[in-house]
């Protein structure tokens, strides 16, 4: 970024002006400003524990977005009953809760850290039983006439719809995310998953004309702790669609939603062991994707984790889908519409905490813009909310765990200390308890700082510059990763150009973060392979004989 | 993006006593209105006092804005408001479709303030706008804030203006901001307004046009500190829709224009909504429409 400039404008003050005039602000009838709801748990919040530089100098005039009308609190009232133990879903049955003796972890709630259950850790036992299963309920299910499988997908995607409420405040109690997301984005895409490949699950000569697509078997599938119902409904619609059996792991921090998901199989009548889910941590993964009975792997996660898994297909010679990290560009050009692009950006990289893996964090903005993008990102910024996730009104929820807290905070420090400047403007209190990790951006980035090159997944934007389109894309493709990208111009011409030479799997223009079940999604290089969504996703959960 | 932006401020949950502030803020923000060739001064008068006292079974409540009318009605209005904090607001420049010489339209705003209009609500000249004609425009908006700046009314202040795009007639965005624009630069003072519509032509006000015209009044406050008013009309009837309109302006111009002076509906049925709404968070239980009464 370039040096501040001098501030180029007076600065008056309206309002004394104007009270010469005698009309002083504030009448007729306004009414008086009430006492902040709530304004007695203040005391009990805390700022942010890490020094903040100031705003860049340039920013003389700002926005005041707390003062005279705070909003009241609006949590989510519905309750939902969470038990104290859970254990895993096999063959149709949940098995009984773990003893003592065995293996088992806290699920917390990042939002207050309350224990809210403990969840067992599947040993190799309980690996061995589900993939045992699975494996025993495959032949009938691939020969059940496609259209009775179809109706199974839509009678769990009308059951999903009928629990949405409970299944959108547990996905926010159990992760972090906002109600407002979950509620609005997450449980709907689940629902519309499950409808979308019911749809498919008796046409699928028609998605593959002149060949004759049969199920490959038993699939492991490993999901991440960002989007855990949903990443769950990527992996089980398609698979199930296509007669396909599944033994599903969801995220260690993250099993309440998948095993929601499983009473709903349960509801449905889903045959036994057709979906069998199993609560772990790494070692339950490692144990499953390692299992000798397993014809297909599916993961969704860190690239170092998917490393690991494609070494291990490679060996048993499995077809594999990897869906990896990501730092994708988000280049706004000069023509675009300005205070969209930067909705689009807010969009891009707020969104969930920023865990998301295809997160518009690296930011590029052409160089003549610069100066007016930052300024309206500081702004809007402040006004985002902050906090309690089950609060209608929160726009950023916790972080999802400890760990990943303080892997973002230790980028940030890396990102400070490499020369960036940090920029925080949200100001309103936090909780006490909890992860938290309020939205930023950090200016002054180059392309060689670890912040610009390495995955953060957290609510942490990078931004640079960039003088003409070829330098955007060489900057944008200079990258390992390549999963998605966004392209903010009103030239159509350009949106094309620039598109069609960007090494993303993902290019959204004029827009970012859209989520459609008829898309594909996936990436290139080390952000994966395979495609989730749409006609492409279904390719990966059949063979041709 | 504008319109999923707009949309997104309705879906805050508003409650308690924030949703009761946000009533008695929109109640005071309220232009109350009306434009109909039948007006007669009756109407007006009842208008007016309905302004002053909204509900009085509620007499904390504030008093509406300002009374919006004809020019011919000002000298009734500025009678019956006297001694309120009521501000009179005239439709000036050949309201509503401003295809009136300039002459003419000149006249009509100064006359108009003479007979003792605290406010000028004016129209531009779409056709012009849309021939390209833009300098034109902004000459004629100047001219106009130059008779405000140079009248004074009875009570001896000048006139704050507000300038009618009318949206509906402008169709694109782009075009809204353009005219925003041009508006603002015209030479509007703190305090003057750009306003979406005339209310005589559909769609009147909508979220997107209105976040749109916020975007361009922070952008203009950003540049220069000059802190333009906003006025949607037209359309809004009730008071949910009205606290996401509150929502908005909270969200893309901060709480400084949270204030009549920064901040108007142009309405004639939303204030009862208003009053339903406020008499149910006080009673607990919504009350019969002929409880308020209508002007």
């Amino acid at each position: 970024m370039t040096t501040p400039p001098e501030n180029e404008t007076l600065e008056i003050d309206p309002r004394t002006e104007d009270g010469a005039n005698g009309r002083p602000p504030g009448t007729p009838g306004t009414p008086g400003t009430p006492g902040i709801p709530g304004s007695t748990d203040r005391a009990a919040l805390r700022e942010s524990a890490v020094d903040i530089e100031a705003p860049a100098a340039s920013f003389t005039r700002t926005l005041n977005f707390t003062e005279s009308w705070d909003y009241a609190p609006a949590p989510e009232r519905a309750k939902v009953t969470i038990a104290p133990e859970y254990a895993h879903f096999i063959n149709g049955e949940f098995t009984a809760p773990p003893s003592r003796k065995e293996a088992r972890m806290r699920n917390i709630n990042p939002a207050n850290e309350s224990v809210l259950c403990e969840v067992a850790i599947a040993d190799k036992s309980a690996v061995n039983k589900a993939v045992a299963a699975a494996r025993a309920a495959f032949p009938k299910w691939r020969r059940l006439d496609p259209r009775e499988r179809a109706k199974y997908l839509y009678r769990i995607a009308r059951r999903i719809q009928e629990r949405a409420r409970e299944l959108a405040i547990v996905e926010s109690m159990d992760g972090g995310k906002p109600i407002k997301e979950s509620r609005d984005i997450d449980i709907p895409l689940v629902a519309q998953h499950f409808f979308y490949h019911a749809g498919w699950a008796d046409k699928l000569r028609y998605a593959f004309p002149n060949r004759d697509p049969q199920p490959i078997g038993v699939c492991a599938q490993i999901i991440p702790w960002n989007f855990p119902l949903l990443m769950a409904a990527w992996k089980i619609a398609p698979a199930i669609a296509c007669g396909n059996t599944v033994v599903l792991k969801p995220a260690e921090t993250t099993p309440l939603t998948a095993l929601r998901l499983a009473e709903i199989l349960q509801e449905c009548e889903l045959p036994d062991g057709v979906v069998n889910i199993i609560t772990g941590d790494g070692d339950t993964g490692a144990l499953l994707s390692s299992h000798p009975d397993i014809d297909k792997l599916a993961f969704t996660g860190s690239t170092s984790v998917g490393k690991v898994l494609a070494k291990t297909a490679a060996e048993k010679n499995i077809p594999i889908t990897l869906e990896l990290g990501g730092k994708s560009a988000h280049i706004i050009f000069e023509d675009a519409s300005v205070d969209q692009a930067v909705e689009g950006i807010i969009q891009g990289i707020y969104f969930n905490q920023g865990h998301v893996c295809c997160a518009g964090s690296r930011l590029f903005v052409q160089e003549s813009i610069e100066r007016e993008v930052v300024e309206k990102l500081r702004i809007r910024l402040a006004s985002l909310r902050v906090g309690d996730p089950l609060d209608k009104n929160t726009d950023v929820g916790a972080i999802n765990s400890r760990a990943q807290l303080d892997t973002i905070n230790r980028y940030l420090k890396i990102g400070v200390d490499e020369g960036a400047t940090r920029i925080e403007p949200s100001r309103n209190g936090l909780p006490s308890k909890g992860y938290w990790c309020r939205p930023c951006f950090l200016t002054g980035v180059q392309p060689s700082h670890t912040v610009a090159r390495e995955e953060i997944f957290g609510p942490v934007l990078a931004v640079m510059n960039f003088r003409t389109p070829e330098e955007a894309l060489l900057r944008a493709n200079n990258t390992r990763y390549g999963l998605a990208a966004g392209i903010w111009t009103d030239k159509g011409s350009k949106i094309f150009e620039i598109a069609g030479r960007l090494e993303a799997g993902v290019i959204w223009c004029n827009t970012y973060n859209r989520f459609d079940a008829a898309s594909p999604f996936g990436g290139y290089k080390e952000s994966g392979f395979g495609r989730e969504g749409g006609l492409q996703g279904l390719r990966a959960y059949v063979k041709f004989d | 993006m504008a319109d999923q932006r707009a949309a997104s401020f309705a879906t805050r949950s508003i409650k308690e006593s924030s949703k009761v502030h946000a009533l008695k803020l929109a109640l005071s923000m309220v232009d109350l209105t009306t434009l109909e060739g039948a007006d007669s001064p009756g109407k007006v008068r009842a208008l007016c006092r309905k302004g002053i006292t909204p509900d009085p079974t509620a007499p904390d409540l504030p008093s509406v804005a300002a009374i919006c009318v004809y020019p011919e009605m000002v000298p009734i209005a500025r009678a019956a408001l006297a001694g309120s904090t009521v501000k009179v607001a005239a439709v000036a420049t050949g309201f509503p479709s401003g295809q009136y010489p300039l002459s003419v339209r000149l006249d009509d705003t100064k006359r108009a303030i003479e007979a003792g209009a605290d406010e000028i609500d004016m129209v531009i000249s779409r056709g012009l706008f849309l021939a390209g004609e833009r300098d034109r425009v902004r000459d004629e908006i100047a001219q106009i804030k130059e008779v405000c700046i140079s009248t004074s009314n009875p009570s001896g202040g000048s006139a704050h203006l507000k300038v009618i795009l009318e949206t509906g007639e402008l169709e694109t965005y782009d075009a809204v901001r353009r005219a925003s624009d041009l508006a603002i630069s015209a030479g509007l003072t703190d305090y003057d307004f750009i306003k979406t519509s005339t209310g005589k032509v559909q769609p009147a006000a909508t979220p997107g046009v209105t976040l749109v015209m916020l975007e361009a009044i922070r952008d203009h406050y950003l540049r220069t500190g000059i802190r333009i008013g906003m006025k949607p009309a037209g359309g809004i009837r009730t008071a949910k829709q009205a606290i996401a309109y509150l929502v908005m302006v909270k969200e893309t111009l901060g709480d400084d224009w949270l204030t009549p002076d920064l901040f108007r509906f142009g309405a004639s049925t939303l204030a009862n909504d208003l009053l339903m709404q406020l008499a149910r968070m006080r009673t607990g239980h919504y009350h019969s429409p002929d409880d308020f009464a209508e002007a």
